[in-house]
């Protein structure tokens, strides 16, 4: 045990909210470091460091996965979006809309992980009922809400994503958007 | 509008920001920092012969290693112990680097500086430390028993005995009809915030100054206690609390060690230090609280009312005691609730045990204490064949008997003197939310389906908003902005929000122009800290105040200007106007403007400030001798005393038959905190204290194995309550305001987890037929008691009582989801 430790930097090409990166991270660096420290997105934050929490949770092609489950070398070629690629503070998506309306968060630390996951279940379960809101985020942690809130705030996203689908539609209908890609 | 901003359950300040990625936590900062991992102890109770650092030094990106005897000066000494009592007569902290022997697992004993976190803990690895075992000390009974000591100089394991009698006990309880005696215990949890703890520290060698950032609950309190121990003059630390995610009490404590020996390190390197607590940090290293056996001996009448009630209980405080022995002063005092027997006694052993050391946790003892008071109730209840309500209300203290006093000394070394409350309004609202007179029908009906459904019940009273003090401070800006600092931090509670609330209602100005900072000591260095649900009662009445101050100087300089007299004066919306003649007017941002006699005009606005604009009266100074510039204001709040808000709540159980599954099927809480500033957020801190509640009592527990290893310090292993863990949870409010503080709140905080333990025990000793008396209580624990039961060794309970009122109502729904 005497020679000294030096790690290889490997390149990493990945998009992420939509925008190209490249960067080199040893290939021990794990995704949820490399986005909050390599490239300072913060709002992905780590709360167990051993995927139980769900706090780092981001969508890898569109998939909620655990950042700091995976090595960033893994994210190689995919597409990444995390909580600041869910809306910014004056166009939020609608589940951070949701949030804000519904008191779903207190300290806000588990929040992004939160946001990122009901984001991915609402595109598949357009209409939850109030349990199978419960169920969708049962598999991340928070310590402030009770989770009361949370529930409500799933509803109500799924209630802002319907009234934006039915603008949407209203506005195809009247001729008024020449393209709009069905949401 | 701007009216009625108090009391509105309007949307939060911060959250815009929090759920876009834009909140700066800890970890957040300073990505160029140096990094800072620990070597921690193995073993619980150890002596370090060695340590031997030869291989660690050739790791790349290794800055530096630091043992107890590198540590300088004060930086060795031991950590402060906060607050000193004189029953506390054994009182020890730890080092910030251990010295010669370690007393629990996660005990600090090398800190090692990298260039990042992943080569400190590579660095950390390499470094070896030989130990000579000592017997560990582990649980309760081991270190009551004493044959085996953690501090070889404190006899019997005891940092403290404490006594409290009100009354003459022994007499009472002689004299009683009847007498009944319980022995409860409770194991540990702990607060487990998302975030762990964190600091990083900021040295400018140019001018001799250190800025902290600490994910701390008291930003003053880590300054002071830095600059101490770092020989600095306290001008020279700044401390800064940014987003904190979580706390419930345990970043209360400080300095933790690495409050210490990060900002010594930075200072040290001349670099930027960070330390991030991972979670397993968290578990072994930070606190842990709740753990007591309790021993209750109750004398009482044919009625039910309490004669006398002697306490005897011993408190688990772990391997040291930075935080001073409050929270067994808490459960001694707080155990009362609303009732008042006609004697009391309390008597604590405070004991040492080689474990993670123990600071108040959301609740502090409160838990406790209720569990204790509240399954007395129950057992009144069961021996005089009364229901469970009827002996509570028959032992509430009344409202026209408000104030209270208790003759006990509380946790801020005042009288325990509740201020206000309507406890049989509370208990009425409770009965009819949960629907308490209808259960009997509930339970038959759930009987003859072949279900095991319980009522249970829980009443508790919390000190809130203890003192010493907080400030508030106002300025406004001539744009209007109106600027607010308190010395306090925020956790999550939702600060920034609340108090502009308070802020736009007595100054009469929009609230999007009010901006909240709290936790920084540069611009609030006055403060103690957010614990024990004060927040919005010390710093909410310190920051009313102030803006009063802001309000009258606003309208002398207004009504001058305007040539009325301020009596006439209003102020809506941010402008100042006549009242009925709102024609003459001028905005706040202008009174701004003119309360600051310029020399330079800094922008088109400041023009109307300088020294050759207008007129001015040569006889006068530009600033009046008892004046300031500025349109500015400031007042501390202090307090005689705490404020008690109180709750009562009440849950149905359902329990597996077979499998001994514990399901929670309705929580109903009855909540009473005086004012609410804005119930949206109390309701929030319900929800969030009631869930922490339910993990206290049916999953959270600290497994410690006979050598003091944690065994579940992970989030696989120790239970915290996911959404599908946590019961839909049904409030309602009472306010009765607090006669003590201008705006008649009380704290909310911590209410939530207070009675839970004892609320779940009692709908479970209803549902299963026999007294559960230790909590958390798993399946498999049920399972085991009731062979224990079948077998005889536990009595049976005579099926309680339900005096049904209605006739013939409907059975209660089971659940009642959210919308």
């Amino acid at each position: 045990m005497t020679e000294p430790v030096t790690e290889e930097l490997l390149d990493l090409t990945l998009t992420v909210n939509g925008v190209p990166r490249h960067a080199k991270a040893p290939a021990r660096r794990l995704l949820s470091d490399f986005l909050r420290h390599d490239l300072q997105l913060t709002g992905t934050h780590v709360g167990c460091e051993h995927g139980v929490c769900g706090a780092c949770t981001v969508l890898v092609d569109g998939q909620p996965m655990r950042s700091c489950l995976m090595f960033a070398i893994t994210a190689q070629a995919h597409e990444i979006t995390t909580v600041e690629g869910l809306g910014t503070i004056d166009s939020m998506g609608p589940v951070q809309q949701a949030f804000t309306e519904c008191h779903g968060l207190q300290c806000g630390f588990c929040t992004p992980g939160f946001l990122t996951t009901i984001t991915a279940y609402l595109e598949d379960h357009p209409h939850p009922t109030s349990d199978e809101a419960r169920e969708a985020i049962s598999g991340n942690l928070c310590r402030c809400t009770g989770y009361q809130n949370i529930v409500k705030s799933v509803l109500r996203a799924a209630e802002i994503k319907a009234e934006i689908r039915a603008e949407i539609r209203a506005e195809l209908a009247a001729g008024t958007t020449a393209e709009v890609d069905g949401a | 509008m701007t009216t009625s901003m108090f009391g509105a359950p309007i949307q939060r300040k911060e959250d815009p920001r929090l759920v876009t990625g834009g909140g700066r936590y800890l970890d957040d900062m300073g990505h160029r920092a140096l990094a800072a991992a620990f070597v921690r102890s193995p073993h619980a109770h150890a002596r370090i012969v060695d340590i031997d650092v030869t291989d660690a030094f050739e790791v790349d990106g290794l800055v530096g290693i630091w043992t107890h005897e590198d540590l300088p000066g004060k930086v060795g000494e031991p950590l402060p112990l906060l607050i000193p009592h004189p029953t506390l007569t054994h009182g020890r902290t730890q080092f910030a680097l251990a010295r010669d022997e370690v007393n629990y697992v996660g005990e600090a004993i090398v800190m090692v500086v990298a260039r990042d976190r992943y080569i400190a803990e590579d660095v950390c690895q390499r470094i070896r430390v030989d130990y000579e075992l000592l017997t560990p000390v582990v649980g309760i009974a081991n270190a009551r028993d004493g044959s085996a000591l953690v501090h070889e100089d404190v006899p019997g394991n005891v940092a403290c005995r404490m006594l409290q009698e009100v009354g003459d006990v022994d007499a009472a309880i002689a004299a009683a009809p009847h007498t009944l005696e319980l022995e409860l215990d409770i194991e540990r949890s702990a607060c487990m915030p998302m975030e762990g703890k964190g600091v990083l520290a900021r040295w400018d060698t140019d001018k001799g100054e250190l800025r902290i950032f600490s994910s701390t609950q008291t930003s003053t309190g880590v300054r002071a206690a830095v600059a101490a121990k770092l020989d600095l003059p306290l001008a020279k630390v700044e401390c800064i609390a940014p987003d904190v995610g979580g706390g419930f009490g345990v970043k209360i404590n400080h300095p933790w060690p690495e409050e210490v020996l990060i900002p010594w390190a930075a200072r040290l390197l001349e670099q930027e230090v960070k330390w991030t607590e991972d979670r397993r940090e968290h578990f072994i290293s930070s606190a842990h609280e709740r753990g007591q056996l309790q021993e209750i001996k109750v004398g009482f009448d044919e009625q039910g009312r309490i004669l006398a009630l002697d306490v005897k209980f011993w408190h688990d405080n772990g391997a040291y005691t930075p935080y001073g022995i409050i929270v067994p002063i808490i459960t001694s005092t707080q155990l009362l609730g609303p009732y008042k027997p006609g004697a009391y006694r309390c008597e604590f052993w405070s004991l040492y045990t080689n474990t993670v050391l123990v600071t108040p946790y959301r609740g502090a003892g409160r838990p406790q204490g209720c569990f204790a008071m509240e399954r007395t109730m129950d057992a009144i209840a069961e021996y005089l064949g009364i229901d469970r309500t009827e002996v509570r209300s028959r032992n509430f203290i009344l409202p026209e008997e408000m104030p209270y006093d208790h003759g006990l000394l509380f946790q801020d070394g005042r009288p325990l003197k509740y201020d206000s409350g309507d406890f049989p309004a509370s208990m009425a609202k409770l009965k009819a939310l949960v629907g308490w007179d209808d259960f009997a029908a509930y339970r038959e009906q759930a009987e003859a389906e072949g279900r095991r459904v319980g009522l249970g019940i829980g009443c508790y009273v919390e000190g809130t908003g203890v003192g010493p003090y907080e400030g508030g401070h106002i300025q406004i800006e001539t744009s209007g902005r109106v600027n607010v600092s308190t010395g306090l931090t925020s956790q999550g509670q939702g600060h920034e929000t609340s108090f502009a609330q308070i802020v736009a209602q007595e100054l009469g100005v929009p609230i999007g122009d009010v901006f909240v900072t709290t936790g920084d000591t540069r611009r609030m260095p006055y403060a103690v800290g957010t614990f024990a649900s004060r927040a919005a009662v010390m710093s909410g009445n310190a920051i009313a105040l102030a803006a009063r101050n802001v309000r009258a100087k606003a309208l002398r300089i207004a009504a001058d200007a305007l040539e009325v007299s301020a009596e006439d004066l209003e102020i809506v919306d941010g402008i100042v106007q006549v009242k009925g003649a709102p024609g003459t007017r001028m905005s706040l941002g202008t009174v701004s403007v003119m309360s600051n006699p310029l020399r330079y005009a800094f922008d088109d606005a400041a023009k109307a400030a300088t020294q050759f604009a207008g007129s001015n009266d040569p006889n006068k100074p530009p600033v009046a001798d008892d004046d300031e510039p500025g349109l500015e204001g400031k007042d501390f709040y202090s307090p005689t005393q705490a404020t008690f808000a109180n709750g009562m709540h009440a849950a149905i159980v359902e329990t597996d038959p077979v499998t001994a599954e514990i399901r929670v099927l309705r929580y109903c809480v009855i909540h009473d905190c005086g004012n609410m500033i804005n119930p949206m957020i109390v309701e929030g801190q319900v929800h969030g204290g009631v869930a922490q509640g339910v993990g206290g009592a049916l999953y959270e527990r600290m497994v410690y194995d006979e050598s003091g290893q944690l065994l579940n310090a992970s989030f696989m292993d120790f239970l915290m309550p996911y959404a599908s863990e946590v019961p839909h949870i049904e409030t309602d409010h009472l306010e009765t305001p607090s006669p003590l503080n201008p705006l008649g709140i009380k704290g909310a905080g911590e209410a939530g987890c207070i009675p839970v333990t004892a609320v779940i025990a009692s709908a479970i000793s209803d549902a299963e037929g026999f007294a559960i008396t230790s909590m958390p209580i798993s399946p498999v624990e049920l399972w085991e008691l009731r062979q224990r039961h079948a077998r005889g060794e536990i009595p049976s309970l005579a099926r309680p009582r339900h005096t049904s009122t209605s006739p013939g109502s409907a059975p209660v729904p089971p659940v009642q989801e959210a919308r």
